[in-house]
């Protein structure tokens, strides 16, 4: 599935800029330092929204689809940013025999948004993920640090867990 | 060490050069090689696998085994053995089409590189027998039809790259790229826009290059055959210079061939009312920049002053060098200026209201479809062209009509508007609008006439990416630069940006070559590009004309001397300023 393009607007910080800029000022010598950058403003922002992808390819004096390229390219790059609270569906071998992609399904539908992408008041992010370690738990979900596992791929059952983080 | 290399291609001695592919090395054993993905210089990736052939190489004394290699890129060693026709080689081949075709659209009937498509030709050529063989889930995409000149059609991409090599490489943009990975791989643009939100400048080169449908020109002919048919319109067509040196590859003919007479004479078949030259505007130009360059460098103008014929090269600057705008010459370009005076002085001689008439050009150019619909181009009023064929389209028109092209009668141009020199001819070839320049200005600051071999400015042609010269003429010294090919044209104006420049006087072609391969020229596959310089063939039937003219400079076109008496008065007047001159707006790269 093609790579989810956030929506929601860009709320970069002047120091974020910064701190870009001087990682950008450091790397722009080495041959092959897009990668690196591309990755540092990752860690900066959480994910490459066009205005930091614009930012790169303007100071690097590159064409900015070649930046587009790679962030497409390579699955460690993410163009929508994580939610408060970052799901994870296991979609690996064995959560998908015993239903994840039913789970996956529910939680598109409880959350209004699919998978690689964030609600608009930026709560839940969602994503699939390969294998989390626990496979005698599938199908397996977790939400930042909790893990819930044996889920039923029941629309209310997922609710409830959502319901969770209210605030 | 030997500068060659003994090898066997089908078990058949050659030699040649070290550093050889396996590809080359066939060819002059008379065997060629399918390539895909292959073009040489700008896109050596070996990616496709079709040009797969079986290698054995030496292993000290003895001959080891033979391995599968991709011979666009493997280079020969001494000794080694190639099978380029093994059943396995076969199988290879036929397999990679076979997968390819899974992931194609196939409406071959409805395509325009239907017979000229290195796709269809390649699956012909292996036996494909069944094109469904695996058939499965395809990747599909919308079509792309955002951008003034040309359409893009993904399910017709095999992703070959050669449009992004063309794009980045020679021309130094980029705007397309490859987007995503695995299956669902795609040529893109930034964030998947449309073509027509990037700093694309329409040049077309990618066209050109790519071996299938994916990438065509917006195709207006309909749009002229129904002008043609209606009693009201008086429709008018010009052809630019290397229209006439391309035209004749639609039709078989060698490549490099100047078609003017059939040319002309097919277009009167056509039933276009009046048959132009845009040579005639080509010499008018000179004319115009010529002063415009004059006035410039006694009056401490802006310098160095820059062409403007190329509307790839304009688009370029407004993009890339807005900063520079005010160093580019205000001149219309040829087929701007004469669409105009066809408009103005033209429809005055004739009696015709300009609202009755249908401009239709003749280009070897994509880019001049987004130039008639810029701003500041209607003189009468109305626009100065309305529609802009490709020399492809022309092709096509003349196809469609039944016209047998090659049976022809030679034919000449209608007078006025199809009067010209040897100066507006050689505008087709990179250095052309230079050299005529200067057969213009050197012989207006000097104030001697040129004759003779006087009139060659050898200096400035040829197939060179930037090329430099220095004449004086009257004790003025003009220090001048040629460049063809946008990663050219960007290297000189990073050195005039910085100040690093002392010309008066530069020319710039958007495309390699100029015009004559320009991005609206006869599609030629990779397997003559790679082999052949169309750039310097093509090039050769507007010098070998230009040669043998009686009239090679410019200001001694006779009907351009009366345009100026009867109409504009003089260059650079009021009047022609109004009429033959425009204006240029800064882009954005990003959006």
């Amino acid at each position: 599935m093609a790579k989810k393009i956030a929506t929601i607007p860009f709320t970069g910080t002047a120091e974020q800029e910064q701190e870009l800029r001087a990682t950008i000022d450091a790397l722009r010598e080495d041959p092959g330092c897009l990668m690196p950058i591309m990755q540092k403003a990752q860690e900066i922002y959480g994910y490459l929204p066009i205005e930091v992808q614009t930012l790169i390819a303007e100071e690097l004096n590159i064409p900015l689809e070649k930046v587009f390229g790679v962030a497409t390219f390579y699955a460690q790059f993410t163009m929508s940013p994580k939610g408060k609270y970052r799901i994870s569906v296991c979609l690996g071998t064995a959560c998908y025999v015993k239903g994840s992609g039913i789970v996956m399904e529910k939680l598109e539908e409880a959350l209004g948004i699919e998978s690689g992408e964030i609600t608009q008041d930026g709560k839940f992010s969602l994503d699939d993920c390969r294998c989390v370690g626990a496979c005698g738990l599938a199908p397996v979900v977790t939400i930042n640090d909790d893990v819930y596992g044996r889920l039923t791929g029941n629309l209310k059952e997922v609710q409830d867990i959502l319901a969770k983080y209210a605030d | 060490m030997s500068d060659t290399i003994n090898v066997k291609i089908n078990g058949f001695a050659v030699q040649v050069p070290k550093g050889s592919t396996v590809l080359e090395a066939a060819r002059a054993a008379s065997v060629t090689i399918p390539t895909l993905c292959y073009l040489k210089d700008i896109n050596e990736i070996g990616a496709c696998r079709m040009c797969m052939v079986e290698a054995a190489e030496m292993r000290g004394p003895n001959l080891g085994p033979a391995r599968m290699v991709a011979a666009c890129v493997y280079p020969v060693t001494e000794g080694m053995e190639v099978q380029t026709n093994s059943p396995k080689v076969l199988d290879s081949r036929r397999k990679t089409m076979e997968l390819l075709l899974s992931n194609h659209d196939m409406k071959c009937l409805s395509c325009v590189r239907s017979k000229n498509c290195e796709l269809q030709r390649l699956a012909h050529d292996l036996g494909i027998t069944d094109a469904d063989v695996y058939k499965g889930e395809r990747t599909e995409y919308p079509i792309d039809d955002s951008a003034a000149h040309m359409i893009r059609d993904n399910n017709k991409c095999i992703l070959c790259r050669r449009c992004v090599a063309a794009c980045s490489v020679t021309q130094g943009i980029g705007v397309i790229g490859a987007n995503e990975r695995g299956f669902i791989t795609n040529i893109g643009s930034q964030y998947n826009k449309p073509l027509a939100e990037t700093a694309c400048v329409s040049c077309g080169q990618c066209i050109t290059v790519c071996p299938t449908g994916a990438l065509t020109e917006k195709d207006f002919t309909d749009d002229v055959f129904k002008a043609i048919a209606d009693p009201t319109k008086h429709v008018v067509v010009q052809t630019a210079p290397s229209v006439r040196a391309g035209l004749g590859e639609c039709f078989g003919l060698p490549i490099g061939t100047n078609v003017e007479g059939k040319m002309v004479a097919a277009l009167r078949r056509l039933g276009f009312d009046v048959v132009t030259d845009t040579n005639y505007a080509a010499d008018l130009t000179i004319m115009e920049e010529g002063t415009e360059l004059i006035e410039r460098v006694t009056n401490n103008g802006v310098l160095p002053m820059i062409t403007s014929c190329s509307p790839g090269w304009i688009k370029f600057c407004e993009h890339y060098f807005p900063d520079l705008i005010p160093n580019l010459s205000t001149c219309k370009s040829p087929q701007q200026m004469q669409g105009a005076v066809i408009k103005t002085y033209y429809a005055e001689k004739m009696g015709w209201d300009p609202k009755d008439i249908v401009s239709v050009s003749v280009m070897p150019c994509t880019a001049k479809k987004f130039e008639i619909g810029r701003p500041d181009q209607s003189a009468s009023g109305y626009p100065d062209v309305d529609i802009a064929l490709t020399t492809r389209e022309l092709g096509r028109m003349i196809e469609r009509a039944g016209i047998d092209f090659n049976a022809l009668p030679d034919e000449k141009f209608d007078d006025p508007l199809g009067i010209y020199t040897g100066g507006g001819l050689i505008f087709g070839a990179t250095g052309g609008v230079m050299e005529a320049a200067l057969r213009f200005a050197v012989e207006a600051i000097s104030g001697e006439k040129l004759a003779g071999d006087k009139v060659d400015f050898k200096e400035v042609r040829g197939i060179e990416g930037i090329k430099e010269a220095s004449y004086t003429a009257g004790g003025l010294t003009v220090k001048v630069a040629v460049a063809s090919g946008l990663s050219n044209a960007r290297k000189l104006m990073e050195k005039v940006r910085a100040g690093e420049a002392d010309y008066q006087f530069i020319e710039i072609m958007a495309c390699p070559g100029g015009c004559v391969n320009g991005g609206g020229q006869p599609i030629q596959p990779a397997s003559v590009r790679n082999f052949i310089d169309l750039r310097a063939e093509r090039a050769k039937a507007l010098y070998s004309v230009d040669e043998r003219m009686e009239l090679r400079k410019s200001q001694d076109n006779p009907a351009i001397q009366t345009l100026y008496k009867e109409f504009l008065d003089k260059p650079g007047s009021h009047k022609a300023h109004e009429i033959l001159h425009t204006s240029y707006v800064a882009r954005k790269v990003h959006f």
